[in-house]
Protein backbone atom coordinates (compact mmCIF):
# COMPACT_ATOMS: atom_id res chain seq x y z
CA UNK A 1 0.00 0.00 0.00
CA UNK A 2 2.88 2.33 0.74
CA UNK A 3 4.13 1.85 -2.79
CA UNK A 4 0.72 2.58 -4.22
CA UNK A 5 0.29 5.67 -2.11
CA UNK A 6 3.69 6.84 -3.21
CA UNK A 7 2.59 6.31 -6.84
CA UNK A 8 -0.52 8.35 -6.31
CA UNK A 9 1.35 11.21 -4.76
CA UNK A 10 3.86 11.04 -7.60
CA UNK A 11 0.95 11.24 -10.04
CA UNK A 12 -0.51 14.18 -8.17
CA UNK A 13 2.85 15.95 -8.26
CA UNK A 14 3.04 15.34 -11.99
CA UNK A 15 -0.36 16.92 -12.41
CA UNK A 16 0.61 19.98 -10.40
CA UNK A 17 3.85 20.40 -12.30
CA UNK A 18 1.98 20.12 -15.60
CA UNK A 19 0.05 23.22 -14.81
CA UNK A 20 3.00 25.28 -13.67
CA UNK A 21 5.39 23.87 -16.26
CA UNK A 22 8.28 24.40 -13.87
CA UNK A 23 9.96 21.10 -14.66
CA UNK A 24 11.21 19.80 -17.94
CA UNK A 25 8.88 17.16 -19.41
CA UNK A 26 6.17 17.72 -16.84
CA UNK A 27 3.83 18.45 -19.74
CA UNK A 28 2.83 15.54 -21.95
CA UNK A 29 5.35 14.80 -24.67
CA UNK A 30 4.28 16.40 -27.91
CA UNK A 31 5.68 17.22 -31.31
CA UNK A 32 5.90 20.90 -30.49
CA UNK A 33 4.47 23.63 -32.72
CA UNK A 34 1.21 25.47 -32.16
CA UNK A 35 -0.64 22.16 -31.84
CA UNK A 36 1.35 21.45 -28.69
CA UNK A 37 -0.55 24.32 -27.07
CA UNK A 38 -4.00 22.81 -27.63
CA UNK A 39 -2.61 19.39 -26.70
CA UNK A 40 -1.48 20.79 -23.37
CA UNK A 41 -4.86 22.49 -22.83
CA UNK A 42 -6.79 19.30 -23.58
CA UNK A 43 -4.45 17.28 -21.36
CA UNK A 44 -4.63 19.70 -18.42
CA UNK A 45 -8.42 20.07 -18.74
CA UNK A 46 -8.97 16.31 -18.79
CA UNK A 47 -6.57 15.68 -15.93
CA UNK A 48 -8.61 18.13 -13.87
CA UNK A 49 -11.95 16.64 -14.94
CA UNK A 50 -10.64 13.12 -14.21
CA UNK A 51 -8.93 14.08 -10.93
CA UNK A 52 -11.18 11.70 -8.96
CA UNK A 53 -10.22 8.86 -11.33
CA UNK A 54 -13.71 7.86 -12.55
CA UNK A 55 -14.12 4.65 -14.51
CA UNK A 56 -14.98 4.62 -18.19
CA UNK A 57 -18.49 3.30 -18.83
CA UNK A 58 -18.79 -0.49 -18.75
CA UNK A 59 -21.41 -2.38 -20.77
CA UNK A 60 -23.38 -5.59 -20.43
CA UNK A 61 -22.00 -8.72 -22.07
CA UNK A 62 -25.00 -8.87 -24.43
CA UNK A 63 -23.90 -5.48 -25.83
CA UNK A 64 -20.59 -6.91 -27.12
CA UNK A 65 -20.17 -6.22 -30.85
CA UNK A 66 -20.61 -9.22 -33.17
CA UNK A 67 -17.36 -8.35 -34.90
CA UNK A 68 -14.48 -6.20 -33.75
CA UNK A 69 -12.35 -4.50 -36.42
CA UNK A 70 -8.64 -5.32 -36.41
CA UNK A 71 -6.39 -2.64 -37.85
CA UNK A 72 -2.65 -1.96 -38.22
CA UNK A 73 -0.62 -5.13 -37.53
CA UNK A 74 -2.87 -8.20 -37.49
CA UNK A 75 -0.20 -10.90 -37.47
CA UNK A 76 3.42 -9.87 -36.80
CA UNK A 77 5.70 -11.53 -39.36
CA UNK A 78 8.57 -11.67 -36.84
CA UNK A 79 9.99 -15.22 -36.85
CA UNK A 80 10.31 -15.49 -33.09
CA UNK A 81 6.72 -14.33 -32.70
CA UNK A 82 5.50 -16.94 -35.18
CA UNK A 83 7.36 -19.67 -33.28
CA UNK A 84 5.78 -18.55 -30.00
CA UNK A 85 2.40 -18.43 -31.68
CA UNK A 86 2.84 -22.00 -32.96
CA UNK A 87 3.60 -23.04 -29.39
CA UNK A 88 0.50 -21.25 -28.03
CA UNK A 89 2.78 -18.69 -26.38
CA UNK A 90 4.02 -21.22 -23.78
CA UNK A 91 7.59 -19.92 -24.33
CA UNK A 92 6.54 -16.27 -24.57
CA UNK A 93 7.81 -13.94 -21.83
CA UNK A 94 6.99 -10.38 -20.83
CA UNK A 95 10.13 -8.52 -19.85
CA UNK A 96 9.85 -6.02 -17.00
CA UNK A 97 12.72 -3.67 -16.28
CA UNK A 98 13.72 -0.13 -15.41
CA UNK A 99 12.98 1.45 -12.04
CA UNK A 100 11.67 -1.70 -10.35
CA UNK A 101 12.92 -3.67 -7.36
CA UNK A 102 12.70 -7.01 -9.16
CA UNK A 103 13.20 -6.82 -12.93
CA UNK A 104 12.73 -10.02 -14.87
CA UNK A 105 10.49 -11.98 -17.14
CA UNK A 106 6.95 -13.21 -16.66
CA UNK A 107 5.22 -16.00 -18.55
CA UNK A 108 1.58 -15.92 -19.57
CA UNK A 109 0.88 -18.34 -16.70
CA UNK A 110 2.59 -15.91 -14.29
CA UNK A 111 0.34 -13.10 -15.50
CA UNK A 112 -2.77 -15.27 -15.24
CA UNK A 113 -1.84 -16.18 -11.67
CA UNK A 114 -2.50 -12.58 -10.59
CA UNK A 115 -6.09 -11.59 -9.75
CA UNK A 116 -7.81 -10.77 -13.05
CA UNK A 117 -10.22 -8.05 -14.09
CA UNK A 118 -12.81 -8.28 -16.87
CA UNK A 119 -14.41 -5.20 -18.36
CA UNK A 120 -16.83 -4.68 -21.25
CA UNK A 121 -15.91 -1.34 -22.78
CA UNK A 122 -16.32 0.84 -25.85
CA UNK A 123 -13.23 0.94 -28.06
CA UNK A 124 -13.13 4.30 -29.85
CA UNK A 125 -10.90 4.48 -32.91
CA UNK A 126 -9.62 7.91 -33.85
CA UNK A 127 -10.81 7.15 -37.39
CA UNK A 128 -14.41 7.40 -36.17
CA UNK A 129 -15.67 3.85 -35.67
CA UNK A 130 -16.36 2.24 -32.30
CA UNK A 131 -17.05 -1.29 -31.08
CA UNK A 132 -17.73 -2.99 -27.75
CA UNK A 133 -15.67 -5.90 -26.41
CA UNK A 134 -14.86 -7.59 -23.14
CA UNK A 135 -11.24 -7.56 -22.04
CA UNK A 136 -9.71 -9.78 -19.36
CA UNK A 137 -6.29 -9.29 -17.90
CA UNK A 138 -4.13 -8.23 -15.01
CA UNK A 139 -4.41 -4.68 -13.76
CA UNK A 140 -1.18 -2.86 -14.53
CA UNK A 141 -1.24 -1.50 -10.97
CA UNK A 142 -1.20 -5.06 -9.62
CA UNK A 143 1.80 -5.97 -11.74
CA UNK A 144 3.67 -2.78 -10.83
CA UNK A 145 3.04 -3.42 -7.16
CA UNK A 146 4.33 -6.98 -7.53
CA UNK A 147 7.59 -5.91 -9.15
CA UNK A 148 7.97 -3.00 -6.72
CA UNK A 149 8.42 0.27 -8.58
CA UNK A 150 10.90 2.75 -7.16
CA UNK A 151 9.72 6.09 -5.75
CA UNK A 152 11.11 8.11 -8.66
CA UNK A 153 9.09 6.09 -11.19
CA UNK A 154 6.81 8.33 -13.29
CA UNK A 155 6.14 6.55 -16.57
CA UNK A 156 5.60 3.05 -17.87
CA UNK A 157 6.87 2.41 -21.41
CA UNK A 158 5.41 -0.45 -23.46
CA UNK A 159 7.24 -2.15 -26.31
CA UNK A 160 5.51 -4.39 -28.83
CA UNK A 161 6.96 -7.22 -30.88
CA UNK A 162 5.98 -5.39 -34.12
CA UNK A 163 8.29 -2.55 -33.02
CA UNK A 164 5.62 -0.12 -31.87
CA UNK A 165 5.95 1.51 -28.52
CA UNK A 166 3.97 3.80 -26.26
CA UNK A 167 3.91 5.05 -22.69
CA UNK A 168 1.62 6.09 -19.85
CA UNK A 169 2.24 8.25 -16.85
CA UNK A 170 1.33 6.88 -13.41
CA UNK A 171 -2.02 8.73 -13.43
CA UNK A 172 -3.28 6.41 -16.17
CA UNK A 173 -0.98 3.44 -15.46
CA UNK A 174 -2.49 2.99 -11.98
CA UNK A 175 -6.12 3.45 -13.06
CA UNK A 176 -8.22 0.36 -12.19
CA UNK A 177 -9.27 -0.16 -15.84
CA UNK A 178 -5.72 -0.08 -17.18
CA UNK A 179 -5.04 -3.71 -18.02
CA UNK A 180 -2.50 -5.91 -19.65
CA UNK A 181 -5.17 -8.03 -21.33
CA UNK A 182 -4.71 -11.67 -22.33
CA UNK A 183 -8.40 -12.46 -22.88
CA UNK A 184 -11.14 -11.08 -25.12
CA UNK A 185 -14.89 -11.80 -25.09
CA UNK A 186 -14.44 -14.76 -22.73
CA UNK A 187 -11.71 -16.51 -24.76
CA UNK A 188 -8.00 -16.12 -25.39
CA UNK A 189 -6.90 -12.83 -26.95
CA UNK A 190 -6.92 -13.51 -30.74
CA UNK A 191 -3.73 -12.93 -32.75
CA UNK A 192 -5.31 -10.13 -34.83
CA UNK A 193 -6.13 -8.27 -31.60
CA UNK A 194 -2.64 -8.49 -30.14
CA UNK A 195 -2.09 -11.97 -28.67
CA UNK A 196 -0.79 -12.87 -26.25
CA UNK A 197 -0.90 -9.50 -24.45
CA UNK A 198 -2.22 -6.03 -25.22
CA UNK A 199 -2.72 -2.81 -23.36
CA UNK A 200 -6.17 -1.45 -22.44
CA UNK A 201 -6.40 2.19 -21.33
CA UNK A 202 -10.13 2.78 -21.43
CA UNK A 203 -10.16 6.57 -21.09
CA UNK A 204 -8.07 7.02 -24.22
CA UNK A 205 -8.59 6.34 -27.92
CA UNK A 206 -7.89 3.16 -29.84
CA UNK A 207 -4.41 4.11 -30.99
CA UNK A 208 -3.23 4.02 -27.36
CA UNK A 209 -4.29 0.35 -26.94
CA UNK A 210 -0.93 -1.16 -27.90
CA UNK A 211 -1.09 -4.72 -29.25
CA UNK A 212 1.55 -7.50 -28.98
CA UNK A 213 3.14 -6.09 -25.83
CA UNK A 214 6.45 -7.87 -25.23
CA UNK A 215 8.11 -5.68 -22.65
CA UNK A 216 7.50 -2.90 -20.20
CA UNK A 217 9.97 -0.47 -18.72
CA UNK A 218 9.40 1.77 -15.72
CA UNK A 219 11.16 5.10 -16.00
CA UNK A 220 11.35 8.59 -14.52
CA UNK A 221 11.64 10.37 -17.87
CA UNK A 222 10.71 9.88 -21.50
CA UNK A 223 13.15 12.21 -23.24
CA UNK A 224 15.84 9.52 -23.26
CA UNK A 225 13.55 6.72 -24.44
CA UNK A 226 13.85 6.11 -28.20
CA UNK A 227 13.15 9.40 -30.02
CA UNK A 228 12.01 11.07 -26.79
CA UNK A 229 8.44 11.68 -27.94
CA UNK A 230 6.81 9.14 -25.60
CA UNK A 231 5.05 7.11 -28.28
CA UNK A 232 5.47 5.75 -31.79
CA UNK A 233 2.57 7.80 -33.13
CA UNK A 234 3.73 11.24 -32.02
CA UNK A 235 6.09 11.75 -34.96
CA UNK A 236 3.13 10.89 -37.22
CA UNK A 237 0.97 13.61 -35.66
CA UNK A 238 -0.93 11.55 -33.07
CA UNK A 239 -0.57 13.17 -29.64
CA UNK A 240 0.83 11.17 -26.75
CA UNK A 241 -2.28 11.92 -24.73
CA UNK A 242 -5.24 10.35 -26.55
CA UNK A 243 -8.12 11.22 -24.24
CA UNK A 244 -9.77 13.31 -26.93
CA UNK B 1 -26.01 60.24 -43.38
CA UNK B 2 -22.30 60.11 -42.66
CA UNK B 3 -22.91 60.14 -38.91
CA UNK B 4 -25.52 57.36 -39.17
CA UNK B 5 -23.13 55.12 -41.13
CA UNK B 6 -20.28 55.61 -38.68
CA UNK B 7 -22.52 54.85 -35.71
CA UNK B 8 -23.50 51.52 -37.25
CA UNK B 9 -19.91 50.26 -37.31
CA UNK B 10 -19.32 47.37 -34.89
CA UNK B 11 -17.08 47.85 -31.89
CA UNK B 12 -13.44 46.85 -32.07
CA UNK B 13 -13.96 43.72 -29.96
CA UNK B 14 -16.77 42.48 -32.21
CA UNK B 15 -14.78 43.19 -35.39
CA UNK B 16 -11.70 41.33 -34.15
CA UNK B 17 -13.56 38.37 -32.60
CA UNK B 18 -15.78 38.07 -35.68
CA UNK B 19 -12.79 37.49 -37.97
CA UNK B 20 -11.01 35.18 -35.54
CA UNK B 21 -14.26 33.23 -35.41
CA UNK B 22 -14.47 33.20 -39.21
CA UNK B 23 -10.91 31.84 -39.48
CA UNK B 24 -11.65 29.18 -36.83
CA UNK B 25 -14.88 28.19 -38.57
CA UNK B 26 -12.97 27.66 -41.81
CA UNK B 27 -10.29 25.65 -39.95
CA UNK B 28 -12.96 23.53 -38.22
CA UNK B 29 -14.69 22.81 -41.55
CA UNK B 30 -11.48 21.85 -43.35
CA UNK B 31 -10.12 19.75 -40.47
CA UNK B 32 -13.56 18.24 -39.84
CA UNK B 33 -13.62 17.12 -43.45
CA UNK B 34 -10.12 15.64 -43.09
CA UNK B 35 -11.31 13.63 -40.07
CA UNK B 36 -14.57 12.66 -41.77
CA UNK B 37 -12.97 11.07 -44.84
CA UNK B 38 -11.25 8.46 -42.65
CA UNK B 39 -14.71 6.98 -42.12
CA UNK B 40 -17.50 8.73 -44.08
CA UNK B 41 -20.22 6.49 -42.63
CA UNK B 42 -22.70 7.43 -39.92
CA UNK B 43 -24.48 5.27 -37.37
CA UNK B 44 -26.98 5.55 -34.56
CA UNK B 45 -26.34 4.24 -31.03
CA UNK B 46 -23.06 3.11 -29.50
CA UNK B 47 -21.19 1.21 -32.14
CA UNK B 48 -20.57 1.25 -35.86
CA UNK B 49 -17.74 0.03 -38.05
CA UNK B 50 -16.91 -1.06 -41.57
CA UNK B 51 -19.34 -3.95 -41.91
CA UNK B 52 -22.28 -2.83 -39.78
CA UNK B 53 -25.22 -1.15 -41.53
CA UNK B 54 -24.86 2.64 -41.67
CA UNK B 55 -27.69 5.11 -41.04
CA UNK B 56 -26.25 6.92 -44.04
CA UNK B 57 -22.92 7.28 -45.73
CA UNK B 58 -21.31 9.90 -47.92
CA UNK B 59 -19.93 9.11 -51.37
CA UNK B 60 -16.39 10.20 -50.46
CA UNK B 61 -13.13 8.38 -51.15
CA UNK B 62 -11.80 6.98 -47.87
CA UNK B 63 -8.48 8.54 -46.82
CA UNK B 64 -6.91 7.33 -43.59
CA UNK B 65 -3.84 9.56 -43.72
CA UNK B 66 -5.38 12.94 -42.90
CA UNK B 67 -6.58 12.38 -39.32
CA UNK B 68 -3.27 13.32 -37.65
CA UNK B 69 -3.12 16.99 -38.68
CA UNK B 70 -6.91 17.02 -39.07
CA UNK B 71 -7.55 16.21 -35.43
CA UNK B 72 -4.77 18.53 -34.21
CA UNK B 73 -6.09 21.48 -36.20
CA UNK B 74 -9.68 20.68 -35.19
CA UNK B 75 -8.86 20.79 -31.47
CA UNK B 76 -6.65 23.88 -31.74
CA UNK B 77 -9.39 25.73 -33.63
CA UNK B 78 -12.00 24.45 -31.17
CA UNK B 79 -10.06 25.83 -28.18
CA UNK B 80 -9.61 29.23 -29.85
CA UNK B 81 -13.29 29.24 -30.86
CA UNK B 82 -14.29 28.59 -27.27
CA UNK B 83 -12.28 31.45 -25.75
CA UNK B 84 -12.99 33.80 -28.64
CA UNK B 85 -16.66 32.81 -28.67
CA UNK B 86 -17.18 33.58 -24.98
CA UNK B 87 -15.80 37.08 -25.53
CA UNK B 88 -17.83 37.50 -28.73
CA UNK B 89 -21.10 36.32 -27.19
CA UNK B 90 -20.69 38.48 -24.10
CA UNK B 91 -19.96 41.55 -26.17
CA UNK B 92 -22.65 40.84 -28.81
CA UNK B 93 -25.32 40.35 -26.16
CA UNK B 94 -24.60 43.85 -24.93
CA UNK B 95 -24.41 45.19 -28.48
CA UNK B 96 -27.66 43.51 -29.55
CA UNK B 97 -29.56 45.19 -26.76
CA UNK B 98 -28.25 48.50 -28.03
CA UNK B 99 -29.37 47.69 -31.59
CA UNK B 100 -33.15 47.84 -31.80
CA UNK B 101 -32.71 48.05 -35.59
CA UNK B 102 -32.12 44.28 -35.74
CA UNK B 103 -35.35 42.49 -36.69
CA UNK B 104 -36.88 39.88 -34.39
CA UNK B 105 -36.25 37.10 -36.92
CA UNK B 106 -32.59 38.09 -37.26
CA UNK B 107 -32.13 38.08 -33.48
CA UNK B 108 -33.89 34.70 -33.29
CA UNK B 109 -31.62 33.19 -35.96
CA UNK B 110 -28.48 34.46 -34.22
CA UNK B 111 -29.72 33.36 -30.79
CA UNK B 112 -30.58 29.92 -32.19
CA UNK B 113 -27.06 29.50 -33.55
CA UNK B 114 -25.27 30.87 -30.50
CA UNK B 115 -27.38 29.34 -27.73
CA UNK B 116 -28.62 26.10 -29.33
CA UNK B 117 -26.51 24.96 -32.30
CA UNK B 118 -23.06 25.87 -30.95
CA UNK B 119 -23.51 24.39 -27.46
CA UNK B 120 -24.89 21.17 -28.99
CA UNK B 121 -21.95 21.19 -31.42
CA UNK B 122 -19.47 21.40 -28.52
CA UNK B 123 -21.28 18.80 -26.42
CA UNK B 124 -21.69 16.28 -29.26
CA UNK B 125 -18.00 16.73 -30.09
CA UNK B 126 -16.99 16.15 -26.48
CA UNK B 127 -19.14 12.99 -26.37
CA UNK B 128 -16.64 11.44 -28.80
CA UNK B 129 -13.84 11.92 -26.24
CA UNK B 130 -13.31 8.84 -24.03
CA UNK B 131 -11.72 11.05 -21.36
CA UNK B 132 -14.66 13.46 -21.21
CA UNK B 133 -17.31 10.71 -21.13
CA UNK B 134 -15.48 8.98 -18.26
CA UNK B 135 -15.93 12.22 -16.30
CA UNK B 136 -19.44 12.97 -17.66
CA UNK B 137 -21.19 9.74 -18.70
CA UNK B 138 -24.46 11.74 -18.83
CA UNK B 139 -23.31 13.01 -22.24
CA UNK B 140 -23.91 9.53 -23.65
CA UNK B 141 -27.51 9.74 -22.42
CA UNK B 142 -28.00 13.17 -23.98
CA UNK B 143 -27.07 11.94 -27.45
CA UNK B 144 -27.95 8.24 -27.23
CA UNK B 145 -24.43 6.83 -27.58
CA UNK B 146 -21.09 7.75 -29.12
CA UNK B 147 -22.01 7.06 -32.75
CA UNK B 148 -25.26 9.04 -32.39
CA UNK B 149 -23.21 11.93 -31.02
CA UNK B 150 -20.85 11.69 -34.01
CA UNK B 151 -23.81 11.70 -36.43
CA UNK B 152 -25.42 14.66 -34.65
CA UNK B 153 -22.05 16.49 -34.67
CA UNK B 154 -21.91 16.08 -38.46
CA UNK B 155 -25.55 17.15 -39.02
CA UNK B 156 -25.13 20.21 -36.79
CA UNK B 157 -21.96 21.07 -38.71
CA UNK B 158 -23.94 20.90 -41.94
CA UNK B 159 -26.60 23.16 -40.38
CA UNK B 160 -23.90 25.67 -39.37
CA UNK B 161 -22.52 25.68 -42.92
CA UNK B 162 -26.09 26.34 -44.18
CA UNK B 163 -26.35 29.21 -41.70
CA UNK B 164 -23.00 30.58 -42.92
CA UNK B 165 -24.24 30.51 -46.53
CA UNK B 166 -27.38 32.40 -45.47
CA UNK B 167 -25.30 34.84 -43.42
CA UNK B 168 -22.97 35.61 -46.35
CA UNK B 169 -25.92 35.87 -48.76
CA UNK B 170 -27.64 38.37 -46.46
CA UNK B 171 -24.41 40.35 -46.20
CA UNK B 172 -24.27 40.63 -49.99
CA UNK B 173 -27.99 41.29 -50.54
CA UNK B 174 -28.34 44.02 -47.91
CA UNK B 175 -25.50 46.24 -49.12
CA UNK B 176 -22.19 44.42 -49.25
CA UNK B 177 -19.90 47.47 -49.14
CA UNK B 178 -21.67 49.08 -46.21
CA UNK B 179 -21.84 45.76 -44.32
CA UNK B 180 -18.14 45.07 -44.83
CA UNK B 181 -17.24 48.58 -43.75
CA UNK B 182 -19.10 47.93 -40.50
CA UNK B 183 -17.30 44.70 -39.69
CA UNK B 184 -13.80 45.50 -40.95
Amino acid sequence: MTTRRRFLSAAATTGALSLTGCQKHSLPPTYGSLFGLSDALSFAAQRWLLRRQPLAREFRRDQISARFPAINTTNPPDREYQQQRAGHFADWRLSVDGLVASPGELSLADLKAFPSRSQVTLHCCEQGWSAIAEWTGVQLSTLLQAVGTKPEARYVVFYSVDDWWDSLDMFDALHPQTLLAYGMNGGELPVQHGAPLRLRVERQLGYKQLKYVGGIEVTDRLDNVRDGTGAVGVALGYPWYAGI
Amino acid sequence: MQAATVSRRHSGVIRVTHWINAACFLALCVSGYAILIAHPRFYWGWTGYFDTPAAFSLPLAVNLDQTGWGRNLHFLAAWITLFNGLLYVGWSAAALRARPAYSVSRKAAYAGVVFVLLPLMILSGLTMSPGITAAYPQLFGLFGGRQSARTIHFLLGAALVAFLIGHVAMTILTGFRRNMRNIL
